[in-house]
């Protein structure tokens, strides 16, 4: 597979809060508007849009259709949208623009849990005959996953506690982070439960915010700007849905998608990971085959902050941060769906040399 | 442009029904799939990824479904992506993995779209759990009744309309509603539901999937050799427009026009009335079929109502529509616009039994969806260059 240059040229994100009073449209509204000025274009030169977004999360079926009017659809644009997380969404439209009759597409991830309760709406994408009658959630998989790494001696409670401090303490320099400050990793591991062996800190917040990335081929993209962040590399996989038949030690599909994307031809120095759960972080570390050398989730990641259908395009907009505002060369960024990390995507970005 | 041809070798659907109590989910779109394998001569192993299509989720009360369908479309160890663009959805699919075969990405990939109706209630889904929807009938009412008015179309032609396509229904052995008896006059005896539009000029709720198989041009040139036909894509288009300001004209629809002037352009189409030999538009509601003649560029403005009076959109008649039965006839929301996609390639490779047009080359298809504002538009051809 030879791909055309893609490159990320402009990006923007919500504050990610608790709750908001913004529909999901005022939210893509702000983060349309702050992405295509942050790639100094307009709403007229994005040439194809497509959207990350979930009618459960909503409450409403058919509920991205009123999203449209934030694309600012008028005359009528090309446009798509993906019920999944915004990095499916940006996947489709760097697709999209490998045809090479358009330059600009924009795709965007948007939730907000708070308009439901999440321990209601979650068993209801588990398998309809058997798994989401129990009411199992992904809480409850995730828990399920993180006993079965203790249990094989992979991670310990306290590397897990240790994991959630320093996200939350790397989230005080993130102005956009929902949980951050300093905390002791004794003290989180006096907590209780939530569910066994997954204490509050293992979880991640429950958010609203939305978030939008900017992409531009070739030329266009040195055109828009002296520090594109190429895409080289962008992949995803899938995995059985029924936790029972699969080895929960190990991320399989995560490892086919970085291989996919060629994440082996060169060391990276930064990724961004959508651990929701702190025992992933390991798992996914491994899976993707990455040493201490490389930092993990400057942002603070989805402990620190986690908009449901925005968490993993989020990671994208943060690994593309490290490459154009902090000088790294060579980052990747995850995201993932489904219960214990079913479905998992890694795209690698890289500066200008 | 770095595009590649992309091929169409396999097509499978479901048997549509009002309830398909005798498959789960899983099982519906495993049926179409296995269908549109057996087509390709295929086996689970030779897909490359997949691509999953279908309306609410809310439908069904299962959330992101492509999760739970991994395991039945055999897509463990593969991409598998999910669209959702309202009615235009399997369109959308349909273009989704062709772009994923034209760009080099994947050299066979396979698109699945379904709705399995029955298992829950539509109109209370449609309401946000409170069901008091007006549904879809009730949306798009005030839009056929401003195109009569504006185009002073007779009353009739609504259900004739709805007569072809339910005849054409009847040599469709997948197609839902089978109504041998109809007649003009009973369509407008039956009952009236939203003004203008009559019981009998309405669609069915239908439980159903479609599935395609696409590949490259070494694909599709060698099951050509092996005498098997395969359809090719010769463009795809897709447009979106905000479903209300004063700005907007639903009954001709900026985006319909848009799109379709882009997919001609993709394909070298000029003269669409001329070039093109048929045409499966996602037509729910009779007045439907007149409006899209219109807005793609295949009839006049105020004139689309002409063709269907004169009989040219009959199975036999000189531009014909809907040889499948169409929309109105089988209507698995979230499959009804990739049928109506892989009918056009059905035609095009000649396989379409019954309701095939007699050497047809080049076909249309159109899905839209949400307030007549979404919109997916594709052309296939029997050659890649059909107009020499």
């Amino acid at each position: 597979m030879t791909t055309e240059p893609v490159a990320i040229v402009g990006w923007a994100l919500t504050p990610m809060t608790r709750r908001t009073v913004n529909s999901e449209a005022e939210l893509l509204f702000e983060v349309i508007s702050g992405a295509t000025e942050h790639a100094g274009i307009t709403r007229a030169d994005v040439d194809f849009s497509c959207a990350g977004s979930c009618d459960y999360v909503a409450g409403q079926a058919f509920s991205f259709v009123q999203n449209i009017d934030a694309v600012g659809a008028w005359p009528p644009k090309r446009d798509s949208h993906v019920e999944m997380d915004g990095a499916w969404a940006l996947y489709e439209a760097w697709v999209r623009l490998q045809l090479g009759d358009i330059d600009v597409a924009i795709a965007t991830g948007s939730g907000r849990s708070s308009t439901a309760d999440p321990a209601t709406v979650y068993p209801m994408e588990m398998d309809p005959y058997y798994l989401a009658p129990l009411g199992a959630d992904v809480v409850s998989f995730a828990a399920l996953q993180a006993r079965i790494l203790l249990d094989a001696g992979l991670v310990t409670e306290r590397q897990m506690a240790t994991v959630a401090a320093r996200a939350r303490g790397a989230a005080q320099g993130n102005p956009y982070a929902q949980v951050s400050g300093e905390f002791d990793v004794d003290a989180l591991l006096e907590d209780d439960y939530v569910r066994n062996p997954l204490r509050r800190h293992d979880l991640p917040p429950i958010t609203d915010g939305a978030c939008a990335v900017v992409i531009a081929r070739g030329d266009k993209a040195r055109e828009l700007t002296d520090h594109p962040v190429w895409i080289t590399g962008f992949a995803h996989s899938a995995e059985p849905h029924h936790p029972g038949l699969r080895d929960l030690r190990v991320s399989a599909s995560t490892t086919r998608a970085a291989r996919a994307a060629g994440l082996d031809a060169a060391p990276v120095e930064v990724a961004e990971l959508q651990t929701t759960f702190t025992h992933e972080e390991a798992l996914l570390t491994t899976a993707l085959g990455l040493g201490p050398e490389v930092a993990i989730n400057p942002s603070g990641g989805p402990l620190a902050a986690n908009p449901v259908m925005a968490t993993g395009l989020t990671r994208v907009i943060e690994a593309a941060r490290q490459v154009r505002d902090h000088g790294k060369q060579r980052v990747l960024a995850h995201a993932t769906s489904g219960p214990c990390l079913q479905q998992n995507l890694v795209c690698v970005m890289e500066g200008t040399r | 442009m770095s595009t590649q041809p992309c091929a169409i070798v396999g097509i499978g659907q479901t048997n549509h029904k009002t309830r398909r109590w005798d498959v789960s989910l899983g099982g519906l779109v495993r049926e179409a799939a296995t269908r549109a394998l057996e087509d390709a001569q295929m086996t689970w192993a030779d897909i490359d990824a997949v691509v999953l299509g279908k309306a609410p989720d809310l439908f069904e009360g299962v959330m992101k479904p492509e999760l739970y369908l991994t395991d039945a479309l055999g897509a463990a160890g593969k991409p598998m992506f999910r669209v959702h663009t309202a009615g235009s959805v399997g369109g959308t699919t349909g273009i989704v993995a062709s772009h994923l075969v034209e760009a080099g990405i994947h050299r066979r990939v396979l698109a699945v779209a379904y709705q399995k109706q029955s298992e829950g209630n539509a109109q209370f889904a449609l309401g946000s759990g409170r069901g008091a929807s007006l549904g879809a009938g009730g949306a798009f009412a005030p839009y056929m009744r401003s195109y009569i008015q504006g185009t002073g179309a007779p009353a009739d032609i609504g259900p004739m309309v709805a007569v072809k396509d339910r005849l054409n229904a009847l040599k469709n052995p997948y197609a839902h509603l089978k109504l041998a008896d109809i007649t003009v006059e009973k369509v407008k005896d039956s009952p009236m539901m939203w003004e203008p539009i009559r019981y009998l000029e309405s669609c069915p709720s239908s439980d159903g999937a479609c599935a395609v198989v696409f590949t490259d041009e070494a694909g599709g040139r060698a099951a050509e050799a092996d005498g098997r036909p395969p359809a090719w894509v010769l463009a795809s288009a897709v447009r979106s427009e905000p479903a209300s300001f004063p700005g907007r004209d639903p009954v001709w629809s900026a985006g319909a026009a848009d799109c379709a002037a882009d997919v001609y352009r993709g394909a070298g189409v000029t003269r669409p009335r001329e070039q093109i030999d048929c045409a499966e538009l996602y037509v729910p509601f009779s007045w439907y079929e007149p409006m899209w003649l219109e807005a793609h560029h295949l009839a006049e403005r105020g004139e689309g109502w002409k063709m269907i009076e004169r009989g040219e959109t009959d199975l036999d008649g000189a531009f014909p529509v809907n040889m499948s039965g169409g929309v109105l006839s089988s209507n698995p929301i979230g499959a009804s616009g990739l049928l109506r996609f892989a009918e056009a390639a059905l035609q095009v490779r000649g396989t379409a039994g019954e309701h095939q047009v007699d050497g047809a080359k080049v076909a249309l298809a159109q899905a839209y969806g949400a307030s007549a504002q979404y919109f997916s538009m594709w052309i296939v051809g029997s050659s890649l260059d059909p107009f020499g």
